[in-house]
């Protein structure tokens, strides 16, 4: 058997499946098998998006099928130290560090989340008990059409596992801090966090993609991430994804939430790294009276390219949903919003309310910005809007007729345009550490940097 | 302080200061009034440095400098404040944030230290009081959501903490009541002082009842066509602008028929 060696061909990853099969020799519990072997099979069928995929006009596959990324090894514990997380910490007290995928549990802090409830690792879950999750793994984040969400679903390994318990009030933020970590050859990793919420619970969750700046011989990484979140009825999660890749770093998540009757979920995405960036929500409602913020704050420069997409799903009546999404782009950067609702014949009553705001600082930056709504119901509120814009001259002339010169005045309306989203984010430490990360002097264009 | 010689200067390709001379010394308040569309606003924003504006003659000397050559930021830090007559709304600064960048960014360039954030709030209160403004308009985005009046008596609150040697007041009694009027007047006045020049521009008298000015001067098209003492203004709210349009006719007519 010859082995495939070009990335862009799509069997260089079911090879790699293949092989991943011998490594687990049938260690998984059925169901999660069979939900590979199904991720796997979709793969195969669909392939990679193409310019001609819709959901993927303006955001090409190209540069990373150049790559042969190879699943990411399990390292030492001692590949990362404490003060390289140090920039990434939000003073929690509960965190789960990942590296590359795999569970560090020398980097992290663990304590109950309620009766006998520990957050932990999916790897170490599915050994220990399995039944736990086979009625919620992969049921939210679906692959028919999604190629990096089928690949995940295929080769993920680890990831974080957080079960809150009926009428369990979690009052401490966790964290969940995943660091892609380069090595001598080009790695991609799968992480698969799962995050269940009981009736009537409630907690708060911050997601950090982030890297650390590539060292002499290393290459670049690929982070191919999928986050499910089941809310059950009346439950509350509130939600914060803070990605901070190199600016190497090729990096895809997908959050994918199903919200259960009278269930409120609010997520707010700050994507300020990486190099090729795509991140995914997704919602769908699941009952009645449900309700979701899903608000997005994406920073670019360099030759960034940052491609957000939203799919918000009203399958049933008396939802709301607001979509709030706001990017700054300066140098060469590209932006996306695709930003989907769906409102479905029976979601009568429906609230749905979606905004793109660009903010371009140089003629060279790109944004694609394409709201939709697909409502098939009689009875409902929905609007959507874009706009883009640059810097208002008369603002810039007002500042600066006060004495701040032309860089502090352009930083100081950035953050501004900004820290409309980060003030809604109601996490106080992460929003605070935003805040001063905005008003940094550098400013968060200049985030990692290499 | 300011010596403004000849100066000409236009928006895009309409000249609108043709040839004005003006000069304020220290511890004087220079007024301007005119008709609309006579300059006055050109004018303070030439002061300032705005972008929009294209000086096609003449000179400006601030303490002896080159004013036009420095940028609106260099201005501000030697001491040249702008009340604009429509300030700006940013959303998602907040007053104190705004206005203490501001300060540091001219006692940095003054070689003085910056302000930590208790030190400017003493001050901030002090300033306040004065301009009987109320604390929560610290908290609010920079004028977003401010009625005209509160607008205008941020402008003046500004000028009162960053303490500039020349203020230019650009139709600042506009769309204010008689009350916020003597607030922001009082404010003025209470900037007054023997090292320290105003140039206060109106279209309305009223604003010199409270700001009694040393000197009053009329832009008639884009030139001062008359000045003398603040009498000057009373006699020109009661004989209206239509008096100086014919006088300034005629005069053209004169040197027209003498030519």
């Amino acid at each position: 058997m010859t082995t495939v060696q070009t990335a862009s061909d799509k069997r260089f990853y079911v090879e790699q499946f293949e092989r991943l099969e011998r490594e687990l020799a049938g260690s998984d519990p059925a169901a999660v098998r069979h939900l590979r072997l199904a991720a796997i099979a979709r793969f195969d069928q669909i392939g990679f998006p193409t310019s001609r995929n819709e959901d993927w006009r303006f955001t090409s596959v190209a540069d990373l099928l150049k790559v042969p990324f190879h699943p990411a090894p399990r390292l030492e514990d001692s590949a990362v130290n404490e003060e390289d997380l140090e920039p990434f910490s939000f003073g929690e007290a509960i965190r789960l560090v990942f590296v590359n995928g795999r569970l560090i549990g020398r980097l992290s802090r663990i304590s109950p989340l309620g009766p006998g409830v520990v957050p932990g690792g999916l790897a170490d879950a599915l050994v220990r008990e399995p039944e736990l999750l086979t009625d919620s793994l992969g049921r939210v984040a679906d692959f028919k059409d999604q190629t990096f969400t089928a690949l995940n679903s295929a080769f993920f390994r680890d990831g974080a596992v957080l079960v809150i318990p009926d009428g369990v009030a979690v009052e401490q933020p966790i964290h969940l801090l995943h660091v892609a970590l380069g090595g001598a050859t080009p790695w991609v990793s799968y992480p698969h966090n799962l995050i269940v919420l009981g009736r009537g619970s409630r907690v708060s969750v911050i997601e950090s993609w982030v890297g650390l700046p590539l060292q002499a011989g290393q290459e670049p990484t690929f982070t191919a991430a999928v986050t499910e979140v089941l809310l059950a009825a009346e439950s509350v999660l509130d939600h914060v994804r803070v990605q901070r890749e190199n600016r190497q770093a090729f990096h895809f998540s997908n959050l994918a939430a199903s919200l259960g009757t009278s269930a409120r979920f609010t997520t707010h995405l700050v994507s300020l790294g990486g190099g090729w960036v795509r991140n995914e929500s997704r919602v769908r409602f699941g009952g009645q009276n449900a309700e979701a913020t899903v608000n997005g704050l994406y920073f670019g420069s360099g030759t960034q390219h940052v491609d957000n997409h939203t799919v918000i799903d009203h399958a049933l009546p008396h939802c709301a949903s607001h979509e709030l999404y706001k990017g700054i782009l300066d140098d060469r950067a590209r932006g996306v919003f695709n930003g989907k609702i769906f409102v479905r014949q029976d979601a009568q009553k429906t609230d749905a309310k979606q905004t793109n705001q660009t903010l371009l600082l140089s003629d060279d930056a790109v944004i694609n910005t394409k709201p939709q709504l697909e409502i098939f119901a009689d009875d409902v509120k929905c609007t959507h809007g874009a706009t883009v814009g640059n810097l208002n001259e008369d603002t810039l002339f007002y500042l600066r007729s006060r004495g701040l010169d032309v860089t502090e005045a352009r930083a100081l309306l950035t953050y501004a345009f900004a820290n409309d989203i980060i003030n809604r984010i109601a996490i106080e430490p992460v929003r605070q550490r935003l805040e001063a990360l905005l008003l940094s002097r550098s400013g968060p264009l200049q985030e990692a940097q290499p | 302080m300011l010596k403004i010689i000849n100066l000409h200067a236009r928006v895009e390709d309409k000249e609108i200061l043709r040839g004005l001379d003006l000069e304020i010394r220290a511890g004087e308040v220079h007024a301007i009034m005119g008709p609309n569309g006579s300059g006055k606003s050109t004018l303070a924003g030439v002061l300032a440095g705005k972008p929009l504006y294209e000086v096609t003659q003449g000179e400006v000397l601030y303490n002896g400098k080159n004013l036009l050559e420095m940028d609106p930021e260099e201005r501000a830090r030697e001491g040249i404040f702008l009340a604009f007559q429509y300030p700006v709304e940013i959303p998602g600064v907040s007053n104190t944030y705004f206005l203490r960048a501001a300060l540091n960014a001219i006692r940095k360039a003054r070689g003085e230290e910056e302000l930590d954030p208790v030190a400017f709030l003493q001050l901030v209160r002090s300033k306040m009081r004065i301009l009987h403004m109320d604390e929560e308009l610290l908290k609010r985005p920079v004028n977003e959501g401010f009625s005209g009046g509160e607008k205008k008596r941020n402008e003046i609150f500004q000028m009162a903490v960053l303490e500039p040697m020349l203020c230019i007041l650009d139709e600042t009694d506009s769309g204010l009541d008689i009350d916020a009027l003597r607030t922001v007047a009082d404010g003025v006045n209470a900037l007054r002082s023997p090292e320290r020049g105003f140039l206060v521009i109106t279209h309305y008298q009223r604003l010199l009842n409270y700001i009694v000015p040393d000197f009053v001067h009329i832009l008639y098209d884009g030139r001062i066509v008359k000045s003398g003492g603040k009498e000057l203004a009373l006699e020109l709210e009661e004989k209206g602008y239509g008096w100086i349009e014919r006088e300034a006719r005629q005069t053209v007519g004169a040197s027209a028929a003498g030519a």
